[in-house]
């Protein structure tokens, strides 16, 4: 089943041309990497699917359903992106977590807004917050950091705060998971922990697209790959043609500047 | 004489610290809303709160007052004087002189604790779902806070001292009274000892900024 229909998106900042027409469409339960050189577009591609950006041409499909095109970019209102956006969970390659919140209120703050009005009886509310706060704890095991609850993100190593964000994105129960490369922020050693947390979501059947530039990663974890080069998708293929077979010179040329060894 | 001193020194002081606090309630508020106009994307209102930040920084306290308290009758003719000829008029104006000029000091400091929130907060909420006003409440506020605790203690430490320049409009504050005992009785100490306090009230002041500091000391960034 399609899960995601991204048509023809153009992104320009000024004169510059970032993204020159994206196409592409994901199953459900795919795991897309993004890989390309600096300043090729990928975070603005995700940063367009995530809304933080509105792309000047294209449309976005979740699930058969038009989310987004960019010909009614001016009849949206905020509320209804917001709405949209929650398709899309976002994990950032600076982490973003709440420095003032410990780790369970990074993770419950979001559903507790959403879920929580104010004209709730007291009792209701309580039972919301505590449903929010299991599978908060649920979502910390499954990144493996249950002991942390009461941690605050300052206490925490990089690998540690990113997996804390993995779970904060997961919190709001996202159709897709997009990451803007999750690693390049940490150090070498840590690297390891983040990539083993999306590694084990894959398993559990998540759609995600991830921006990175592991190499090893993105072919040993994604069903299929996507080059980009320059704002278009100059390559898209399982990891196998990516790495193995390339058909695009510029592909060949990027894999050998980035010292994949074949 | 030391009681008499002291009665007419706490009336005074009393004045001063209804200034103070009536002050803060009106710019701690009105500061936000004019920070809001000096970084609106709405260029028109942006200039024009900025033009008013400008004017009012650019110029003495003291001349604000004298403007605001004497201009409306002395320009617009005696039937424009709104804020009568009592003792509540003269109130109402230190009050008005204090806030606005408060409130565009204010505004320029909570300006820069925002604007020093990395976007990356915002946009956390934002892919989270949440609302414009959540985010700025429930993620941006308190980091906000935690950043311009030590220039607001600052500010509002002069705040405490700038109060004596009420007199100039003759609200009855404790340097006046202070300095109304050379002639009556000859007796400087009087005016000096308005300055115990000051040094006592900022002190408290010192204190409890220091234990907010404190409290909000539980995370970095
Ligand atoms: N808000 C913006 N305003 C102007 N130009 C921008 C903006 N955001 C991105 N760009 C430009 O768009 C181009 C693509 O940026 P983008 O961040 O999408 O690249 P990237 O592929 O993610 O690169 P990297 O691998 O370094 O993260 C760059 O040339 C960048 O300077
Ligand atoms: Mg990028």
């Amino acid at each position: 089943m399609t899960c995601l229909e991204i048509k023809n998106i153009t992104k320009k900042f000024g004169d510059t041309k970032v993204l020159r027409g994206i196409s592409f469409e994901m199953e459900k339960g795919e795991v897309i990497a993004i890989i390309g050189s600096s300043g090729s577009g990928k975070t603005t591609l995700l940063r367009c699917i995530n809304f933080l950006e509105k792309c000047d041409t294209g449309s976005i499909t979740v699930n058969g359903t038009e989310i987004y095109n960019a010909e009614k970019r001016d009849q949206y209102s905020d509320n209804y992106i917001r709405k949209s956006r929650l398709n899309f969970g976002m994990v950032f390659q600076s982490f973003n977590l709440f420095p003032q919140y410990d780790v369970l209120k990074n993770i419950t703050l979001a559903p507790e807004l959403m879920q929580i009005k104010r004209k709730m009886p007291d009792t209701e509310k309580k039972n919301i917050r505590r449903q929010i706060k299991e599978e908060a704890y649920e979502l910390l095991k499954t990144v493996g950091l249950s002991e942390k609850a009461g941690a605050y993100p300052c206490e925490l190593s990089g690998g540690q705060q990113q997996r804390v964000a993995i779970a904060r994105a997961l919190a709001m129960k996202p159709q897709i998971l997009c990451f803007d490369e999750p690693t390049s922020a940490l150090d070498p050693e840590l690297t390891g922990e983040v990539l083993k947390a999306i590694k084990s979501l894959r398993d559990a059947g998540r759609t995600m697209i991830v921006v990175t530039h592991e190499m090893e990663f993105a072919k040993n974890v994604a069903d299929r790959v996507i080059y980009m080069s320059d704002g278009i998708i100059e390559e898209i293929g399982t990891p196998q043609q990516i790495f193995s077979d390339a058909q695009s010179e510029k592909t060949r040329a990027f894999l050998q500047k980035s010292n994949y060894e074949f | 004489m030391f009681q008499t001193v002291i009665m007419s020194l706490n009336e005074g002081f009393l004045k001063t610290l209804e200034i103070f606090f009536l002050t803060l309630l009106g710019a701690l508020p009105l500061g936000l809303i004019i920070s809001f106009g000096s970084m609106s994307r709405f260029r028109p209102v942006k200039w024009f709160v900025k033009t008013i930040v400008w004017v009012v920084r650019g110029t003495p306290l003291m001349l604000q007052l004298l403007i605001i308290f004497y201009g409306p009758g002395k320009i617009f003719g005696t039937q424009f004087n709104i804020w009568g000829t009592g003792d509540i008029g003269r109130n109402v104006a230190v009050c008005v002189a204090f806030i606005i000029n408060y409130a565009c000091y204010f505004s320029e400091i909570y300006r820069g604790g925002i604007e020093s929130i990395p976007r990356g907060q915002y946009e956390a909420g934002q892919v989270l779902g949440m609302t414009k006003s959540q985010v700025f409440f429930k993620v941006i506020l308190m980091q906000v806070v935690k950043r311009i605790i030590p220039p607001m203690s600052n500010e509002i430490i002069t705040l405490v001292k700038d109060t004596s320049l009420a007199r100039i409009i003759l609200v009855y504050e404790i340097i006046w009274a202070g300095q109304s005992f050379i002639k009556s009785s000859g007796a400087i100490w009087p005016l000096f000892f308005t300055g115990i306090y000051y040094l006592l009230f900022n002190g408290l002041l010192t204190v409890v900024f220091g234990y907010i500091e404190k409290k909000l000391d539980y995370y970095r960034g």
